[in-house]
């Protein structure tokens, strides 16, 4: 064709381990229609070779399922928290930046160590206990539309983008992040999970529980999978409200 | 089950809005008998300053609670990391600027009292049209003032939005719109009313 053969330029954060000092590499690949940001990540894996020319080390990165189901791959890319599997090199402006989720402690490079959003998920009780020292028999049905509702809440990954997106997620603050209080959402309103609504709810009135939401909404913004966070934590804060009454003048109704 | 910061947070949002909100609206109120002319504005002044037991409704309904809920503001202001950058979007710039204008009152409201209240407790000034006029007939107060009704009128509207949101009144995504596009007007009829009272004493 004659044209001069096209190239994607890459401009990476790295840092060697947690407490290392950070720094900016730059990468140039060839280009390839269809391209990824993980399928050039996997490039320069291949060949860790920098814009400079000079051998460095390949860039260490986290992933798995590559289809934005697992949440692993989640890293800020220009600038805005997101999975590096959906983000098409087409579509975004170049250099392409890529840097890690900070507010996760970073392991090396783009690797992140999101264990506190699942303590987080332990705090909250965001499970539904069935076991029992003997056969409890089937649990109440659920209607079928509230299935259908609850299966959009279901489809959080724990990926990260919310919580990084959070102006109340910081260094500053416990806040668990709205993540965890969604998934409170999810099992209070699953029939047998509801047996326990309580005690998720006095969970999330603890420290660095809901009343640290500000509202500023980036998490619904953000999120991959359009989980309505903002509903839930709005539900949650009425829920909340009865809870705060019937802890304080007690009442027939725990449950 | 420690909840204290699940009081101490709906506790702020509550007196944002009773007393403190509450109170904003009916000072504005008095305020606007400025454009009636100076008799007007002296007789409504004059009338709120001798309520009775003035002195604990000034604590009760105002001293105490805006202290709270500035301190423990600046508290909430100075542990969000904000980032409206990359995260432009219409909610978080509210976010941003909720807290930009709290801090801003916190100064505005505590010069303001001092200026005012202050100086009519020691003695040293009469709280009547006069006081008002003199204050405001330095450009650079008057635009300290035009700046301090505005962000009073925003930080109370955009406020009420979130007080709403934080008691679980609004909750669907379309109940959260609507109540933005309510306290849109709040913000806008609010600042008439108080930019109309400034331009009254000059």
């Amino acid at each position: 064709m004659g044209e001069a053969a096209k190239t994607v330029i890459f401009e990476i954060e790295r840092r060697d381990s947690t407490e290392s000092e950070t720094y900016f590499e730059k990468f140039e690949l060839s280009y390839r229609a269809n391209m990824n940001v993980i399928s050039a990540l996997m490039e320069i894996r291949r060949n860790p070779v920098n814009m400079e020319g000079k051998k460095t080390t390949p860039v260490n990165w986290d992933m798995n399922c590559l289809e934005e189901v697992c949440g692993a791959c989640s890293m800020i890319i220009n600038g805005k928290a997101r999975q590096s599997c959906t983000a098409l090199v087409d579509q975004l402006e170049q250099p392409i930046r890529l840097q890690p989720m900070k507010t996760f402690p970073v392991v090396r490079d783009l690797v992140v160590d999101r264990s506190r959003m699942f303590d987080s998920l332990k705090k909250v009780k965001a499970w539904v206990p069935i076991d029992g020292t003997h056969d409890l028999g089937e649990g109440p049905r659920m209607p079928e539309r509230k299935r259908q509702w609850a299966y959009e809440l279901s489809k959080c990954m724990t990926c990260g983008v919310c919580l990084e997106a959070c102006p109340n997620v910081n260094d500053k603050s416990d806040f668990i992040g709205p993540a965890a209080l969604s998934q409170v959402r999810l099992m209070n309103a699953h029939p047998t999970g509801s047996m326990n609504r309580d005690e998720r709810l006095n969970a999330i009135m603890g420290e660095g529980g809901l009343a640290s939401c500000g509202n500023s909404q980036n998490c619904v913004e953000s999120c991959p999978k359009g989980i309505p966070l903002t509903t839930s934590i709005a539900a949650l804060n009425r829920e909340t409200t009865v809870q705060m009454f019937r802890n304080f003048f007690g009442s027939d109704h725990a449950v | 089950m420690d909840n204290r910061e699940f009081l101490l947070r709906r506790l702020h949002s509550l007196l944002g809005v009773i007393p403190i909100g509450l109170f904003l609206v009916q000072h504005l109120f008095i305020n606007h008998f400025a454009t009636q002319g100076v008799e007007a504005f002296n007789a409504a002044s004059h009338f709120m300053a001798n309520l009775p037991f003035v002195i604990f409704l000034e604590i009760f309904v105002i001293y105490l609670p805006i202290m709270y809920h500035a301190f423990y503001g600046l508290y909430i202001a100075f542990t969000s990391k904000n980032n409206p950058g990359h995260y432009s979007y219409m909610r978080n710039m509210l976010f941003v600027a909720q807290r930009y204008t709290g801090v801003f009152l916190v100064v505005f409201i505590a010069w303001h009292v001092f200026e005012t209240r202050f100086q009519v407790a020691i003695g040293a000034a009469e709280a009547d049209f006069n006081m008002m006029a003199n204050i405001l007939d330095n450009p650079w107060m008057f635009a300290f003032y035009v700046v301090g009704v505005l962000a009073a009128t925003f930080h109370f509207a955009n406020g009420l939005w979130s007080f709403l949101v934080t008691w679980g009144i609004t909750q669907s995504e379309k109940a959260q719109r609507y109540s933005t596009y309510f306290t849109l007007l709040v913000f806008l009829v609010l600042s008439i009313i108080g930019i109309r009272a400034l331009l009254a004493f000059v």
